[in-house]
């Protein structure tokens, strides 16, 4: 409603010229369809086509970046009217906003380049902001009314952090305006294909990075097709591991490399026979040493992704005890990585949870009970409770399903050293 | 069985022939003439303004970007040094144009690299000199036509000094400058990299052309700027250009990061076959190089050369899944129907990726003869499929021969010449002897 209004108003008080309107125009639709999701949630999205918008406001007053705005934005690529409409109209109110923020400095259009430059880079400043608040709030009350999650969340997820990305944006929308006085259409060419290559190399990003994930994972499936088991272990392991690093606080980038190291922790298992993997029953020692090898193997498998050289430790040393009876080195304590530890506490839990050839599953709280058991002796004590508080938090419901099968024979419980060895009974069977 | 004979040691990425080499001294003294040329004019108009761009070029050859396929590129430093070629005046109260000279350009180049190569060196870290020369002669090339046709009007460019606005830039030949620009860095990294991977020159340049038009243009279109900009506003333009430059620096390097990180892993996984014991070790990754050598020969593209590469690695996965292992891996020794259903199973894990279905149909399709009886090609048989059956044929060969060095590689050319009939497209045959000649493995 007050969209229209406000269309209604600009088209009659609009009077600088339809040309650069419509060139503006056009420009602005090739912005919006460029663009992109602010983070992984896929609810707001951002494009480039504010630069074109605040330019409009610029060189054609702010009546005339309204029109390009509501044009540009019943033009995009959204599915469904009710979209196309909502976006076109909250287009148009913000750019009106900024507009009259920026036309109150008294410059518009053939006055901007020989305006003192500190008063035009004010005057697109508070445009910016006034655009920003304005646009963040409308998108951030429908995403709120629609998904049902709080307002305040939606905008310190998506907007909190790029009010300085949008200054700079905004610049870059002074800069095509005082341009286009210039040089006309030619300067939008100049500054706005180096953006839109950028975003669309994002774009690229964003594609390969799931091609990547998928890809790891099938990968790994098919390892795992070698011990009936242990399928989808990986895949939970990787969760978990994913989860404990979130809670214990780690950075984003962690939290990637520990979700990764929990994915291939168990790469080496390729180079151990398949009968030993698949044996019932007590192992041998020469059975045993074989199994023993697969850290060693998977660190050599992955040495060469450098992505992972910090989550190899974690492959590495995930057999290792806080104690230091553990594999392969024995280290001890503090001298084992910290991924390797949270990998060490994951697995155990997703072993527990899930039936192997030589035992029945756990419940989560069997489970936790026997982590409490092993903690600071086996576990370290920080990451077993950082997975408690997860658990606690979000409940566990393994994805891919845990193998529960009760064909399973209930061999004798040895204990198996490819599988987590828990309490003391590793150390009967290793010496 | 002895030894290996390593006929795939080629394309390492650190030889440098004859073309190399010249590029190389070509750059050097290109920038040598540039700074004696400019001490000898007395120096350089507007000292603050070109230390600025020096400083710009430093920071940029320092943080330089790694596209996809090892192809080295300073999108900051690029930039700048386009932006100064091409810049005329600086700001709406200065009248004057700079009049700094070509030389001078290059001399602000050359030095800020200089300085930057010695930087790195001093922290061991690899310069690529090879590729700042080649940035060298791109830049002294830009500013040589821009400059020499704006400022004195005398060069045959002289019709492009039109000017299209009205402060009297003239944009038409700022495009013709960084179009010639971007056409030398083309083919001169082409003219490179066909030296260094003995590869025809052609399709190289029409690879090196579709990996460097991105950024190439961003590049250009932010040199632009970074004139026109300064022209129309002043020198406050370099703060407002950070933005766009920065962003696109950062998803550059992003973008090429996860492919490297794609590629590693890929690489990675495929050893699960010769971990496993299943084939014998090596014997994907010599595989792969030659596969890739001989699509190189027939001037595969770019996307078709990767698909190819990460068949030839992966194209033993099938074997997984077998309870028991083959032998030595050999899939020469099993039945044909055995064969493609091993290959079949391996597309299927490879199609599971739901990213590499190119991928998966080249290792499913290996696994059959080129052509069926009584017809001349088998048209779901790729090129790429072909080569990849021919390429891990000649490998179990040699490693399986009980001879050493060039006789096992004749030999198993001779075993797979026998095969021309149905099972090794003899054009592949006959491009894997020209690779094998080549490096001189024969």
């Amino acid at each position: 409603m007050t969209a229209a209004v406000a269309i209604a108003v600009s088209a009659l008080r609009f009077n600088a010229s339809w040309y650069s309107a419509i060139v503006l125009l056009v420009l602005f639709a090739v912005a919006d369809h460029f663009r992109s999701h602010t983070t992984s949630a896929d609810e707001v999205t951002m494009s480039v086509s504010f630069i074109v918008a605040l330019a409009a406001v610029a060189v054609t007053g702010p009546y005339g970046g309204c029109l390009v705005a509501v044009a540009g934005g019943l033009i995009t690529k959204d599915n469904g009217w009710v979209r196309r409409v909502f976006n076109a109209s909250q287009y148009a109110l913000s750019t009106l906003a900024s507009g009259l923020a920026f036309a109150s400095w008294g410059l518009v259009g053939h006055d901007l380049a020989g305006a003192v430059l500190w008063r035009a880079v004010a005057a697109t400043i508070t445009a910016t902001l006034v655009f920003f608040v304005a646009n963040g709030l409308l998108v951030a009350i429908v995403v709120s009314l629609t998904s049902g999650h709080s307002l305040r969340r939606i905008w310190t997820v998506n907007y909190s952090w790029m009010a300085m990305a949008y200054c700079g944006y905004g610049l870059l929308g002074l800069l095509l305006a005082v341009l286009w006085v210039d040089l006309g259409a030619v300067a939008a060419l100049v500054l706005m294909l180096p953006l839109l290559i950028a975003r669309n190399a994002f774009a690229n990003y964003a594609e390969q990075r799931a091609a990547y994930d998928a890809t790891v994972r099938a990968l790994v499936q098919a390892v795992e097709t070698k011990d009936y088991y242990t399928r989808g272990h990986s895949e939970r392991v990787s969760q978990i591991a994913e989860r404990i690093a979130r809670e214990a606080g780690m950075r984003e980038d962690r939290v990637e490399i520990a979700r990764y190291a929990g994915m291939l922790h168990d790469v080496g298992k390729m180079g151990v026979p398949t009968k030993v993997l698949q044996k019932q029953g007590k192992l041998n020692v020469e059975e045993f040493d074989e199994i023993k090898l697969h850290p060693l193997r998977g660190y050599e498998m992955l040495y060469e992704i450098e992505f992972l050289h910090e989550a190899l430790s974690g492959v590495y040393h995930h057999h290792e005890r806080l104690d230091g009876r553990g594999y392969p080195m024995g280290l001890q304590g503090d001298e084992i990585p910290e991924f390797a530890r949270v990998i060490m506490v994951a697995d155990a839990f997703d072993s527990m949870t899930s039936t192997r050839s030589y035992r029945l599953a756990k419940s989560v709280d069997e489970a936790i009970a026997e982590l409490r058991r092993c903690q600071g002796v086996q576990f370290d004590q920080r990451i077993v409770d950082c997975l408690i508080e997860s658990v606690r938090k979000h409940g566990w419901e393994p994805t891919p399903e845990a193998f529960t099968g009760e064909q399973v024979a209930r061999s004798a419980s040895t204990l198996r050293p490819d599988g987590p060895g828990l309490g003391t009974a590793w150390r009967a069977s290793s010496s | 069985m002895q030894a290996v004979p390593d006929f795939g040691a080629f394309a390492a990425p650190t030889r440098r022939g004859p073309f190399g080499t010249a590029v190389l001294v070509a750059g050097a003294a290109v920038g040598c003439v540039g700074l004696v040329e400019t001490i000898r004019q007395g120096g350089i108009d507007r000292p603050t303004v070109a230390a600025l761009f020096f400083a710009m070029v430093f920071v940029g050859e320092l943080i330089r970007v790694s596209l996809p396929g090892e192809r080295d590129t300073a999108p900051l430093g690029g930039s700048a040094a386009v932006g100064y070629s091409l810049l005329l005046f600086l700001g709406p109260g200065t009248a004057r144009p700079t009049e700094h000279s070509a030389y001078a350009v290059i001399a602000v180049v050359a030095a800020a690299s200089a300085a930057a190569i010695a930087l790195q060196s001093g922290l061991r870290r690899n310069s690529r000199t090879l590729d700042v020369a080649r940035r060298m002669l791109v830049c002294a090339a830009i500013a040589g036509i821009f400059r020499g046709s704006a400022l004195s009007q005398r060069l045959p460019l002289a019709p492009f000094g039109w000017q299209l606005s009205r402060s009297g830039l003239p944009v038409l030949a700022m495009i013709v400058a960084v179009l010639a620009g971007g056409l030398l860095d083309v083919v001169i990294a082409a003219l490179t990299r066909a030296e260094r991977e003995r590869a025809p020159i052609l399709p190289t340049m029409r690879n090196e052309f579709f990996a460097f038009s991105g950024i190439g243009f961003s590049m250009a279109a932010i040199g632009m700027l970074i004139a026109l900009g300064i022209a129309v506003i002043g020198m406050w333009t370099l703060p407002i250009i950070a933005v766009p430059l920065l962003v696109t620096q950062f998803s550059f390097r992003r973008y090429a990061a996860i492919r490297r990180t794609y590629r590693q892993t890929i690489r990675a996984l495929s050893r699960v076959t010769e971990v496993g014991g299943y084939v014998e070790p090596g014997h994907s990754r010599r595989v792969t190089r030659l596969a890739v050598a001989i699509g190189r020969e027939f001037g595969l593209r770019e996307q078709d050369l990767l698909d190819l590469e990460y068949a030839a690695l992966m194209h033993d996965i099938g074997q997984l899944s077998l309870a028991e292992a083959i032998p030595r891996g050999s899939t020469l020794r099993v039945a044909p129907a055995e064969r493609r259903r091993i290959a079949a199973m391996g597309a299927d894990v490879i199609r599971s990726t739901g990213a590499l279905d190119r991928v998966a149909t080249i290792v499913e399709t290996q696994a059959h003869p080129y052509r069926r009886m009584r017809e001349t090609m088998d048209a779901e048989v790729s090129l790429s499929a072909r080569i990849v059956k021919a390429a891990s044929a000649f490998d179990d060969l040699v490693t399986a021969s009980e001879v050493a060095g060039s006789q096992a590689a004749w030999n198993a050319l001779e075993r797979l010449r026998m095969g021309m009939a149905y099972e090794y497209d003899p054009r592949v045959v006959e491009a894997l002897t020209r690779v094998l000649e080549k490096n001189s493995a024969l």
